[in-house]
């Protein structure tokens, strides 16, 4: 019994560590209807910024803790000034995809700065624990609680009795409304964000002192632990995100202590798909309520899409085709396969985040089902590694779309928030079942791609098979796009009300949207098994969809053609320039935001 | 009864609250086959929610909506077009990214056989192959519907026409209006919903878009219309309904309802109606 009041302290303590992301996330989805996907690494900054104050400054607590705030406020303050206050006329999905890319940029500058290498954080506090009932409590779990209420405290006195405060919750009711009456909403905006960061790097810095240890990793897991708690208690609203913060914090707790570790997200990212399902507008939303309407569909950037002529399309492909027998170096194949890959997973995911309008922020789990199907399907079953491949696609297919089919009824944001669980839990599942897919230890010796009986092992035949591969799989959506079902795919993401008015099923063509890119995909994941011969659950991660993402976006959304040039763009400007490998991702996040802020129709147009 | 039979749209009680706001308060309607009425009320009487509860978008808290004869209460929108109901929207859904054309194409989805043929389970897989394969069927269907959709657009003059290749969003305000109509007759309805086609049109306009619901009218169409502008509803409709604050407060021949000092009275809010009678009176 005893161990379980431990779990239940350690449920809260957590819990309240997650309520103080949650509560910044409810603050600013609140006011400006936009989930912070820059959160975390807010978070992960006010870690390290807690790192440099105790181990390099030796700074008292106090001090540490409001150095800490400060500074973490102010980040978040250039982040709403710079990075989203531009935006605000933008269409939707714009501050969402900003935020997604300011949060790569911080990641990486923090990495940069300190190395990606994992770091203690001592907590100076006396390391003693008081016996309670039948469990233990230390110095830290009461800081973390009192910091959790403090701030709670702090934050409904600031929203109940500040003129500041008020025009805070004026404008999360009704924006216009609250512009009319003369609220600055920049101003509630900046207070916002500062508030919400600063809460949030405060949190890093306790997770840091809490587990005496700090890496960049972090950024994402806190991201998404605030953005479940925050679902669950309800988007906006920031008593729940408390609540909801809490529930997660036990259910975790209670469901490590049952079943292990290794499990610990998995349970926190299937709570959040439940209640997406069940509950989407949290577990204390009020009544069901009609979206309003939009005056035309706003949440895609509107634009024309440049038409390439068909001789000129013809003369890239032969171009590319003939590349092997020209003397070019083994380097420039090898750069040009990593692109046609990173094509067939852009083609995948500008038809479902662009043609349909699912931005899906988890794509790279279809690579990994389809890795793992062609990998065991060639060692466990021997069949032969062409099948395999075309295995993998079936596979990544139906098991992705039946994956992604419980988000089918959610919209916007949220869409992307349930993609982004989804691939976490596809990973974790990977992870822990260990019968199946060998757990941590990952899949060696996958044979070498081959066709027919022959092995292709020169780079100038996988040049060619992947090529080929990615010119059919190209071919083929752009006849899906010019038909019928192309059309409604597209009526679906401008508008998905009027297009249920005319009767277009939202689950069969979003299913069928998921089916055509999850094949995709899944050939790109069965190749790429093949080609590394050792695949773990890391080697497709949520860096690898966001950089699909960034490439969907720099081609233009839905636009085929688009896809693969922002795939050769992307993978081969950086090698062309020689930049380092640690830059890289700080330049797809840059990447990111310059288009989003300059370019939101990306190179070619939204299709 | 021949009355009855006549019946396309029944609605019974009908009745939808947002927490303590009700939006629709019991409303009764009947629509006969071939008639148009008109729903006028002023601004947030419940008239665009009475059309969401129709057409599927916003189910009932209470009451029974009957098409043809058939209780269709919180069935969905897409089964609902399927039916043959169609509407336009008070704020405009065009789909902006699509062409003239193809918006009005996705309005005749429900009328497409050859590309999404009827099998239980398999019937999405077969529709997702026929859209690479494109069979001869295939393209003689969407062909003949195009040719469809010109004849349609042919009918707002030389308002679309010119404009088919053109993206929704790049249109007026006016034609994106158009577009909708158009997208709604290329769903071939038997009810159709008009949600204030003529708003934000200039009088000239106004009274073109006037000619059009005359002429669907004229060919039998079965019309239930939110429309603002007096003179317009007083020329088209066969009856008129005035809704207030959610419930139905007169219905009539229009120049009855005209004079009803209780449609005045929401019209022009309770401290001017004494005046307004006496006006009337006068």
């Amino acid at each position: 019994m005893s161990s379980w009041l431990d779990y239940t302290i350690n449920g809260l303590i957590v819990g309240n560590v997650y309520a103080l992301v949650a509560v910044g996330l409810a603050l600013i989805f609140g006011v400006s209807r936009l989930i912070n996907f820059a959160q975390g690494s807010i978070y992960l900054v006010g870690a390290y910024i807690g790192w440099v104050a105790v181990v390099q400054l030796h700074t008292p607590l106090p001090l540490t803790i409001i150095l800490v705030a400060v500074t973490s406020a102010i980040v978040g303050l250039v982040i709403e000034r710079f990075g989203l206050r531009p935006l605000q006329n933008s269409v939707r999905i714009a501050p969402l995809l900003a935020t997604i890319g300011i949060s790569f940029v911080l990641d990486q500058l923090v990495m940069l700065t300190f190395s990606p290498n994992p770091r203690a954080l001592p907590s100076q506090l006396p390391d003693v624990r008081f016996q309670i009932g039948g469990g233990t409590i230390g110095p830290l779990d009461l800081l973390i609680a009192g910091v959790g209420l403090t701030s709670a405290l702090l934050l409904f006195v600031f929203l109940r009795y500040s003129k500041l405060g008020w025009a805070v919750r004026a404008t999360a009711q009704d924006r216009d409304a609250a512009m009319q009456m003369g609220v600055d909403v920049n101003r509630v905006n900046q207070a916002v964000f500062g508030i919400a960061a600063a809460l949030g790097g405060v949190s890093g810095l306790l997770v840091g002192m809490y587990y005496n240890q700090i890496d960049t990793a972090m950024s994402l897991q806190a991201t998404l632990k605030g953005v479940v708690a925050e679902v669950v208690g309800g988007a906006g609203n920031v008593p729940g995100a408390v609540i909801g913060s809490l529930l997660l914090g036990l259910v975790e707790s209670y469901g490590v202590a049952v079943f292990g570790t290794s499990y610990r997200n998995l349970f926190a990212f299937l709570l959040l798909v439940l209640v997406l399902v069940l509950r989407p507008n949290g577990l204390f939303a009020s009544a069901r309520q009609a979206p309003p309407e939009p005056l035309t569909g706003t949440f895609i950037a509107p634009s024309r899409p440049v038409r390439i002529p068909r001789w000129a399309l013809l003369a890239a492909a032969a171009a590319f085709a003939i590349l092997p027998l020209l003397p070019v170096s083994f380097y420039v194949l090898q750069t040009l396969i990593n692109a046609w890959l990173l094509g067939m997973l852009a083609l995948s995911l500008t038809l479902v985040a662009g043609t349909i309008g699912q931005v899906s922020l988890g794509h790279a789990a279809l690579l990994a089902i389809g890795a793992y199907t062609s990998a065991l399907l060639s060692l466990t079953f021997a069949v032969p590694v062409g099948l395999a491949v075309i295995g993998a696609g079936l596979m990544s297919a139906a098991l992705g779309t039946l994956l992604i089919s419980p988000s089918f009824r959610l919209r916007g944001h949220y869409v992307s928030i349930a993609t982004l669980a989804i691939g976490e839990i596809v990973s974790l599942v990977i992870l822990n079942w260990e019968s199946v897919t060998r757990g941590p230890i990952g899949i060696s010796g996958i044979p070498p791609l081959s066709l027919f009986g022959h092995e292709l092992i020169s780079p100038t035949s996988i040049y060619w098979f992947s090529f080929g591969v990615m010119v059919v799989l190209a071919l083929l959506q752009g006849r899906l796009l010019g038909s019928h079902l192309g059309r409604s795919f597209r009526a679906i993401r401008d508008d998905d009300i009027a297009a249920r008015a005319y009767g277009l099923s939202l689950n069969r063509y979003k299913a069928l949207a998921f089916i055509f890119g999850g094949f995709a995909a899944g050939v790109s994941g069965g190749i790429a098994a093949h080609l590394y011969s050792y695949i773990n659950h890391e080697t497709f991660n949520t860096q690898q969809s966001i950089l699909a993402l960034t490439v969907v976006i720099l081609g233009g959304l839905g636009n085929v053609v688009g896809a693969i040039v922002g795939s050769v763009a992307l993978v081969g400007l950086p090698e062309v320039f020689r930049i380092a490998a640690e830059y890289r991702i700080l330049i797809y996040g840059i990447v990111l935001l310059l288009l989003v802020r300059f370019r939101p129709q990306g190179l070619l147009g939204t299709m | 009864m021949a009355e009855q039979r006549n019946t396309m749209l029944s609605l019974r009680g009908l009745t939808r609250r947002f927490g303590g706001l009700t939006a629709v308060n019991a409303i009764d309607l009947d629509l006969a086959k071939g008639e148009l009425v008109s729903i006028i009320g002023p601004n947030g009487a419940g008239k665009t929610t009475l059309f969401n509860l129709v057409t599927g978008l916003d189910r009932p808290d209470a009451g029974e909506v009957r098409f043809e004869g058939e209780g269709i209460t919180g069935l969905s929108p897409e089964r609902l077009a399927a039916e043959g109901i169609a509407r336009t929207f008070q704020l405009g859904r065009v789909f902006g990214n699509l062409s003239v054309m193809d918006n009005v194409l996705i309005g005749a989805h429900t009328r497409l056989r050859a590309v999404k043929p009827a099998v239980p389970l398999i019937g999405p897989l077969l529709e997702l192959g026929l859209a690479l394969l494109r069979p001869a069927g295939v393209r003689a269907e969407e062909e003949r519907l195009r040719e469809e959709v010109k004849v349609i657009l042919a009918r707002f003059g030389d308002r679309l026409l010119p404009r088919i290749d053109q993206p929704a969003y790049s249109l007026s305000y006016a034609n994106r209006r158009r577009v909708e109509i158009a997208r709604a007759l290329a769903l071939k309805p038997r009810l159709l919903l008009l949600d204030e086609p003529t708003a934000g049109m200039n009088p000239t306009e106004t009274t073109e878009m006037q000619g059009l619901v005359a002429e669907l009218k004229a060919e039998g169409l079965t019309i239930l219309l939110i429309e603002h502008k007096l003179e317009m509803v007083m020329r088209l409709s066969d009856r008129v309904i005035v809704m207030d604050e959610g419930k139905k407060i007169a219905e009539g021949r229009g120049e009855v309802v005209r004079g009803d000092p209780k449609v005045i009275e929401a019209y022009l809010g309770h401290g001017l109606s004494g005046t307004a009678e006496q006006e009337s009176a006068a």
